[in-house]
């Protein structure tokens, strides 16, 4: 016999013992499920800083032209008055100086901070963009497979298997040149915009699969609570089913699941571009930037080290805040 | 439990009479002044504040109260199946003469299933779903005879299912609990707690999750197994009628503490506290005159966390006013009233009680 | 007598098929043939343990679940079938109550919108506004009308149950199905509830399905009182019969088997043995044979039929009916001492013999409750 049920049955008692005292103790004003997490939220001082942080990112991103006017350097300039003969930047650390924040690119010679700016502009645009599409596409075939049932299920589970069944790696390796190809032949000149949004259709075709399961899963367990049926006896039709019953309810999961998505999407754009099937060199990011500095990894260690940091401290932050986030919309759930 | 049992030789009449005294010296289980308190987020629980009484051995105790009135967390803190981060517990907890509050989680362990068990609500979800249910059994009872081999732990497992009334016990060792009705898990839940012969068995709501024809089944073996094995037994449950039907005392919980305490000739035929009043013509009844309205209890139980100030209850007491402002200032203390070994909790009089109960409660039909 | 019923069903069958991957290997027959009648204002108390298909029974009523057979006829049009469209004019005039306070009420909705949502899924904008139209009803069933913009969670158990029967008001329902609406309730809440629920049905003249396996609550609350097992009827008509003249085995031991605070002691009551058979497989015949004490090969090989006797408001699908003679009152059975039926298929007392085997030559299904 073990103890879960035991807890639970304490649990119980002392929730529905606490729970009642209700509209006659408490204040006036109504508190949202929301408003509750949101204060929850709010008193997690992890929460709190890799929030902080995060916004700091992403105004980072947003402002990168801005940035780039009052730094006074472009991603793309090169400075190769600044390097030795031998194309190594002059001056300690990679030739951070004044002017050079974060020091220089050897052999290129292009200013590392401005291209760390315009990188993170980069990931996390991608990383957006691609959460943003699979949780579209997630939330709807989730919803239609779970509240529905029957043979539209089956058929978009057997889908979900499919793609979850393709290796993701080997196609987008097969794949990202071959579209590339078709598009600017042989020796065009792929511009970024295309190479980002080659990349973002590959993550949105892969990468909807657990949200669908999660929403679908969701739903089933809601479709035969009482509410829904009160709604369902009501004559509601799908619609409001979905988007006024069901969806409220689970937009918590799918938050938490958005917020763990974003970072194994810059992750992956990282290794992707690494691997060189992502970015071209053109465009700056965070993937790109380390495949080129490994060559540099004993000879200009500050050139792995700028790029290495930066992804490492996004990814952390996302992580924490996914994780704070569940904690605050589910207390149950992880304690 | 076949049809040939006999039936419980208990007819009202041949109970024994309720001693003048009992010196609670001679009980198996004693509790004085038991408070258990939770640390949440919303601030503490006072789940149980004060709490005393005694069980002796072939005595059933019915521990009565709404949701939240703390009966569970008693019985809970007896069993030493609290969380011990979360939990305070003060107080004198002596099982069979043993002083369980403050003992080593080892210690309470090895006296939990061999001198006390439980019974829960849902044997569903206190049986291991992946085990066999003769396995569990045999399990439980090898973790107190560790000398006991395997064949041995298996015949005494059957035995047990065959003691409980399950037919073909020896073939129903083998089966999982989804294979058994929801009567027949409740059975072989029993047979596990009493595997290792509990002097002190604890019953949590153990028919609520039953249907009305199976928890007639089931507590007329809670009381065939007590007059066999002589135990102490608590009975928890929110049903009155469950209560009349099986218990020797009713201690009547509100708000985490006793409000009234009795034999049950004294609590259900004589009641003397508002509450008790209350949860009496608030349940609808077979008899009397059924288009009369209910009685119910006006408002809601109340949070744990905040309690009323004074007598928990005075907020959905009738009477509240006639106790003046002490109802809100002052917790009443549980003293002697009517006959023997009767307790209440109420500021009121003995007088005052008396004519309330005549006026108001007597006369609607409700103490038949 | 004579009015129109308000709901009429007849024949109503629902059997679940049960599979293992794709092929179906068995039927739960959930609710098999039943024949019943609720006159406008007339409260129906459907009553049964766990598994007898009451809880289907309700969810057929409203619609939430197709009936495999048989018809459902409300207010003279046949609803059995009946699409969304179709029933739409009807869903204002049948609604559903039910048993979990918890799990009735979109946590994520205010009860504002909790109680508008029947008004707002029809598109009715009742005169003075939706909002006006709420307050009315939370009023109605005793809550404070300022509580409209408050979430579930900040209500308790009772005050929920009282947000669910609003919320099934708002149309203005002629018919409501009730699920168990006290059971998940604490006892002093429970009076609170069925007393708001009849002075409604008083006071607006509804007509209820009330289910429930609590019969001593469903004696507060029904005038007519059907007892069901394993998908069958077995026993109907009203309350005074019922409770105070069973004349199905089955009625005797569920009502001698409740612990009523007013007896103590575990005195003579009638002990069913076993629990339940699955309605994967029912037994032949008489449903309740396996458990009864008054079981013959009869019961076997025929199934009793649901027939009127003395003068036709109560029926018994049963061959060997309680007699008029015997001490068939509870409170004759309480005093008695005799606890008779206590073994099972031990063979049937004396007076058995007088009563007429009825039902014979009649089919498996159960012929019309006469109205």
């Amino acid at each position: 016999m073990s103890l879960s049920p035991v807890e639970g049955v304490a649990l119980a008692e002392i929730e529905s013992g606490t729970d009642p005292g209700g509209p006659a103790t408490k204040g006036v004003v109504g508190r949202s499920p929301g408003q509750l997490a949101w204060l929850r939220l709010r008193r997690d001082r992890t929460a709190m800083v890799s929030g902080v942080l995060l916004v700091f990112f992403l105004l980072l991103g947003l402002a990168a032209p801005l940035i780039e006017m009052v730094y006074g350097i472009g991603p793309r300039e090169q400075f190769q008055n600044l390097l030795d003969g031998f194309g190594m930047p002059l001056g300690y650390a990679g030739g951070v100086s004044g002017e050079h924040w974060f020091g220089l690119e050897p052999g290129l010679g292009r200013d590392i901070f401005i291209r760390l700016i315009y990188g993170l502009r980069t990931s996390l645009f991608i990383a957006f963009a691609a959460a943003l599409i699979t949780a579209t596409i997630g939330i709807v075939l989730g919803a239609l497979a779970g509240y529905l049932g029957g043979w539209l299920d089956a058929v978009i589970n057997w889908i979900t298997d499919l793609t979850l069944a393709m290796p993701f790696l080997i196609i987008a390796l097969a794949l990202t040149p071959t579209i590339t190809l078709r598009f600017y032949g042989e020796r065009g000149q792929v511009s970024s915009a295309f190479g980002v949004g080659v990349l973002i259709a590959v993550f949105a075709i892969f990468g909807w699969t657990s949200t669908a399961r999660l929403v679908r899963g969701q739903v089933i367990a809601l479709r035969e609570r009482e509410f829904v049926e009160a709604a369902r006896a009501s004559g509601a039709g799908l619609g409001h089913m979905l988007f006024r019953q069901l969806l409220p309810n689970i937009w918590a999961p799918i938050l938490v699941s958005f917020s763990l998505a974003v970072p194994q999407f810059i992750t992956s754009e990282a290794a992707l571009s690494f691997i060189g099937v992502g970015l071209s060199d053109e465009t700056p990011s965070f993937g790109r930037m380390i495949y080129r500095s490994l060559d540099f990894l004993q000879t200009d260690p500050a050139y792995v080290f700028f790029p290495g940091i930066m992804i490492f401290a996004l990814v952390f932050a996302f992580n924490l805040f996914g994780d704070a986030l569940r904690d605050a919309l589910d207390p149950k759930s992880s304690r | 439990m076949d049809s040939s049992e006999p039936l419980p030789s208990g007819e009202p009449d041949d109970r024994p009479a309720v001693p003048a005294q009992r010196s609670d010296q001679d009980a198996y289980l004693r509790v004085r002044d038991l408070r258990v308190r939770f640390d949440t987020e919303d601030g503490v629980v006072r789940a149980v504040d004060g709490v005393s009484f005694a069980v002796e051995r072939g005595r059933t105790l019915g521990i009565v109260g709404e949701s939240g009135s703390g009966k569970s967390v008693t019985s809970l803190a007896i069993l030493g199946l609290h969380d011990p981060k979360r939990t305070t517990i003060t107080g004198e907890i002596s099982v069979g003469g043993r002083q369980v509050v403050g003992l080593p989680d080892e210690e309470v362990r090895r006296l939990r299933g061999r001198d006390m068990a439980m019974i829960f609500q849902d044997p569903l979800s206190a049986l291991h779903p992946y085990y066999t249910v003769g396995r569990q059994i045999a399990e439980a009872y090898r973790v107190h005879h560790p000398k006991a081999n395997r064949r041995e732990a298996r015949q005494r497992a059957v035995d047990m299912l065959d003691r409980v009334g399950i037919p073909q016990p020896a073939r129903r060792f083998d089966q999982y609990p989804h294979e058994f009705s929801g009567g027949m898990r409740q059975r072989a839940m029993i047979a596990m707690s009493l595997v290792n012969d509990p002097a002190l068995l604890i019953a949590d709501e153990p028919t609520t999750a039953l249907d009305v024809t199976v928890q007639a089944q089931i507590l007329d073996l809670l009381a065939d197994l007590q007059a066999e094995f002589h135990s102490a037994i608590i009975l928890i449950t929110h049903d009155l009628g469950v209560v009349g039907q099986v218990a020797d005392d009713v201690l009547v919980m509100y708000g985490g503490r006793a409000v009234e305490r009795g034999s049950v000739e004294q609590v259900l035929r004589a009641p003397q506290h508002p509450y008790t009043w209350g949860l009496l013509s608030s349940v609808p009844s077979l008899h009397g005159d059924a288009d009369a309205d209910l009685v119910p209890i006006p408002g809601n139980p109340p949070s744990l966390i905040n309690l009323p100030s004074g007598c928990a209850f005075h907020p959905r007491c009738r009477y509240a006013d006639r106790a003046g402002s002490r109802s809100r200032t002052e917790v009443p203390e549980l003293r002697p009233a009517g006959a023997d070994g009767h307790l209440v909790a109420c500021h009121l009089r003995a007088e005052e009680r008396a004519t309330f109960y005549a006026e108001d409660i007597a006369s609607v039909g409700v103490a038949r | 007598m004579t009015d129109k019923p308000l709901l009429r069903v007849r024949g109503l069958t629902k059997h679940f098929p049960v599979r293992q991957g794709l092929r179906a290997t068995g039927l739960v027959r959930a609710v098999d043939g039943l024949d019943f009648d609720v006159r406008p204002g007339e409260t129906l108390g459907l009553v049964g343990e766990s598994g007898c298909g009451k809880t289907t029974t309700g969810r057929m009523l409203v619609r939430l679940l197709e009936p495999t057979s048989g018809s459902i006829e409300f207010d003279g049009r046949d609803i059995t079938h009946a699409g969304r469209r179709e029933l739409r004019p009807l869903r204002q005039e049948l609604q559903i109550i039910f048993q979990d306070p918890y799990a009735s009420l979109n946590p994520r909705h205010t009860v504002g919108r909790i109680v508008a949502m029947p008004l707002q899924v029809n598109g009715i904008k009742p005169p003075g506004g939706i909002k006006a139209r709420v307050q009315e009803l939370l009023e109605l069933v005793g809550l404070n009308p300022e509580h409209y913009n408050r979430y579930p969670h900040e209500f308790s158990g009772g005050q929920r149950q009282r947000i669910g029967i609003a919320r099934a008001l708002a149309l203005r329902p002629k018919l409501i199905v009730a699920d168990e609406p006290v059971s998940a309730l604490d006892v002093s809440i429970q009076a609170q509830v069925v007393n708001l629920l009849r002075d409604l049905q008083r006071e607006l003249g509804l007509a209820f399905v009330f289910i429930a396996h609590d019969l001593a609550v469903v004696r507060h609350f029904c005038q007519r009182v059907a007892v069901m097992y394993l998908g069958r009827i077995v026993e109907i008509g009203d309350r005074a019969d019922i409770y105070e003249r069973p004349q199905h085995p089955y009625t005797r031991a569920l009502l001698s088997a409740i612990p009523d605070v007013t007896q103590l002691g575990p005195a003579g009551r009638i002990r069913l043995t076993g629990d339940v058979p699955t309605p994967l497989d029912p037994p032949s015949g008489c449903r309740f044979r396996t458990r009864c004490w008054k079981a013959q090969d009869i019961c076997a090989t025929e199934e009793p039929a649901l027939i009127p006797r003395d003068g036709g408001r109560q029926a018994t699908a049963c061959h060997f009916p309680e007699g008029e003679g015997a001490g068939t009152s509870p409170e004759g059975e309480a005093a008695g001492t005799s606890p008779e039926p206590v073994a099972a298929g031990s063979v049937a007392e004396a007076t058995v013999s007088g009563v007429e085997p009825a039902g014979r030559g009649a089919e498996a299904n159960v012929e019309e409750v006469s109205s």
